[in-house]
């Protein structure tokens, strides 16, 4: 066995001690560290940040997820590289590094989230759903009135804007091109950066041109809405018609169909998850919207389902309203702010988490085809 | 060295020249008797373009009804373009155009009152990937054709005309069980019969396959070949290969495009039936080809 090197036999008993770096250099058996010591650094870091920000009390997730990167990323790099070596030492560092970015970019988005559930949970009870505030000027009532409205404008803004937006979609990736094609593609993106204010204020103005200033109806704020919402839906309908691939209408167009079924028929069908899709995240991005709403549907206590004849109040206004100008009980108020702005971010998750749903349940694996 | 390189490719490409000879010669040629006679294309003078870029130019042939017509020739000459221009199908590509006349029997179809949906549906297409439609059952793709482009026929008509057509393309066997799944779920070489068995429930008079067993294994490859041989019996059918064994064995008649360089259009060099192309060609330049000595 002596004399033979694990070149000449492959089959021979692998000895670390007979490697010898091809390049000449020293030999490859340097220190190893355990699989889990990053992990260990990254713990007994978070320790040490959790009893620090406890003893001075001033424990902030923001700050725990600082501090913790600031202590574990200098120990991991020094250990390794005392034991490990280099370039090992680098690979620790940039790893630790990537994963303290994440955490540090999501951190503000869980501490928003903790604080809406800490501070909305004390109101979500079922009088929130089913009374209104009419009448409430101190604690009790709750926000039926606001969910409502929430529903009915954000509801008829999504039936006005989703023919508009998809047939719009449809014109740019099917029928449309050449100058006029560019020349709508570059005033939808320039649509989608419209100040959410001035949506409010431009449907405002349409509505009083004609019924006379002061008015408040739903219907302007759906209107609102319709205008933020358009640009996102054609956005994203282009986008996944766009990975429609050709060869399937190619195919349609080979057995004699005329274009026009080849859109509703073939096109249309194949990309339908990713439009709902797509139309459920632009109901999520304008369902929150607060300063459209203010001017065109103005503030009301009581539950309104007319979008056609009087005010209607919605949950973003409703959780502002009550913060700016709180009841008898100060604290009530806040309360329901905070439980409105809670309902608000459980809508927005559940229309998310059905859009995902959606596609994996009914979506056509477009890579399949391509 | 060289000289022995030289010898050994030479003998190379004789063997392989006789091999296809001798394919060529057991194809069957014309059927004595059709089931039904399909129409006859003729093609004149025809140029087709990508903008400014001419793809072929001048190109005059006649493809015969009830026979297997090869297209054949190196990448990039032109004879996909051409297949698609028999169906009209070229235009669809932005900014492409045609000059000339193509006739299928006396009908010019690039007259200006004919619609090209209607000239889709006498000359359908099989394309060189398989494409089920995947938001369609298998029953539902074979059935495609009818239910997009003709009102009015009852179930237990659709139900026979897809039979038929999936007997017609030797699936039916396969997949009577499973007509209810997802076309995407068979296997590469049944979804592409499944495509021929679309493009057959509507009862087009020329099928123009392009490349139709490149994207499959030998056994599936074979089974599509046997299926054209039996389809000519009702079809004109023109096929582009850039397997030659595939047009020897396939075809009765071949013709060969070739481009003098990269960015010159294709032209059609020589058009004859099939074993005289790869026996005795007319032209050198064919020679050079199907015996492998290109370039």
């Amino acid at each position: 066995m002596n004399d033979r090197t694990p070149r000449e036999d492959a089959s021979a008993a692998f000895d670390p001690a007979e490697q010898v770096n091809p390049i000449g250099g020293p030999t490859v058996d340097a220190g190893t560290l355990p699989p889990w010591f990053l992990r260990a650094v990254v713990g007994a870091s978070a320790l040490i940040a959790l009893a620090v920000l406890l003893a001075t009390g001033s424990l902030t997730i923001v700050l725990f997820f600082v501090i913790t990167a600031v202590i574990a990323l200098p120990t991991a790099y020094i250990w390794s590289r005392v034991v490990e070596g280099r370039r090992q030492a680098m690979d620790r560092l940039v790893t630790l590094g990537i994963v303290a970015a994440f955490f540090i970019a999501v951190a503000p988005l869980l501490s928003v989230l903790y604080e809406v559930i800490k501070r909305g949970t004390a109101r979500l009870d079922g009088s929130f759903f089913t009374e209104s505030a009419r009448g409430v000027i101190g604690a009790g009532g709750g926000a039926q009135h606001a969910i409502v409205g929430t529903l009915v404008i954000t509801g008829v803004a999504t039936l006005i804007s989703v023919p508009i937006g998809i047939m719009a979609a449809v014109y740019l990736n099917e029928y449309g091109k050449g100058r006029l094609r560019k020349a709508l593609t570059f005033f939808v993106d320039v649509m989608t950066g419209i100040p959410s204010i001035v949506a409010g204020l431009f449907a405002y103005a349409l509505f009083a041109a004609f019924l006379g200033p002061g008015i408040r109806l739903g219907i302007i704020g759906s209107v609102a809405l319709t205008v933020l919402m358009i640009p996102i839906v054609i956005r994203s309908a282009e986008e996944i018609l766009k990975i429609v691939p050709d060869h399937l209408r190619e195919a349609a167009y080979a057995l004699g169909t005329p274009k026009w079924k080849v859109v509703t028929r073939i096109v249309l069908p194949t990309a339908l998850a990713g439009l709902v899709t797509g139309v459920m995240l632009a109901i999520a991005r304008v369902i929150g919207e607060t300063a459209p709403l203010l001017v065109t549907t103005g503030v009301i206590d009581s539950v309104n389902t007319n979008p056609l004849s009087g005010r209607m109040q919605n949950l973003a206004v409703y959780a502002y309203s009550e913060y700016k100008d709180p009841g008898v009980d100060v604290q009530a108020s806040y309360d329901k702010a905070w439980t409105a702005a809670l309902t608000l971010i459980l809508l927005v998750m559940i229309l998310s988490l059905l859009a995902r749903w959606i596609y994996r349940r009914y979506g056509t694996d477009l890579r399949d085809t391509r | 060295m060289p000289e022995t390189a030289d010898k050994t490719t030479t003998d190379r490409n004789a063997a392989l020249a006789t091999d296809l000879a001798k394919t060529a010669k057991a194809s069957k040629g014309r059927p004595d008797k059709v089931d039904r006679v399909s129409k006859r294309f003729s093609v004149k003078d025809v140029n087709l373009f990508y903008g400014d870029f001419q793809a072929v130019q001048d190109v005059t042939m006649t493809i015969e009804p009830n026979q297997v017509t090869a297209l054949i020739g190196s990448s990039g000459c032109g004879k996909t373009t051409m297949l698609r221009s028999l169906n009209r199908m070229h235009e669809l590509t932005p900014g492409a155009t045609v000059e000339g006349e193509v006739s299928l029997d006396d009908q010019n179809i690039y007259a200006p009152n004919v619609d090209p949906v209607d000239v889709r549906r006498l000359v359908g297409m099989v394309f060189q990937a398989p494409n089920p439609f995947p938001t369609m059952t298998a029953y539902e793709n074979v059935a495609a054709g009818l239910t997009l482009n003709r009102r009015g026929l009852s179930k237990s008509e659709k139900d026979d005309i897809v039979e038929k057509s999936l007997r017609g393309a030797h699936l039916w066997d396969e997949v009577k069980d499973r007509l209810d799944r997802k076309g995407s779920a068979l296997s590469g070489g049944q979804q592409q019969r499944l495509c021929i068995a679309r493009a057959i429930a509507v009862e087009p008079e020329v099928l123009l396959m392009d490349e139709p067993c490149s994207a499959l294994d030998p056994v599936a490859t074979l089974a599509v070949e046997d299926l054209i041989d039996d389809l000519k019996n009702r079809y004109t059918i023109v096929i582009v290969t850039h397997n030659m064994q595939q047009a020897a064995r396939t075809s009765d008649v071949t013709a060969f495009f070739n481009l003098e360089t990269s960015g010159q259009p294709g032209r059609l060099v020589e058009m004859d039936a099939t074993d005289k192309m790869f026996t005795t060609p007319s032209k050198k330049e064919t020679e050079d080809y199907v015996s492998g000595r290109f370039g």
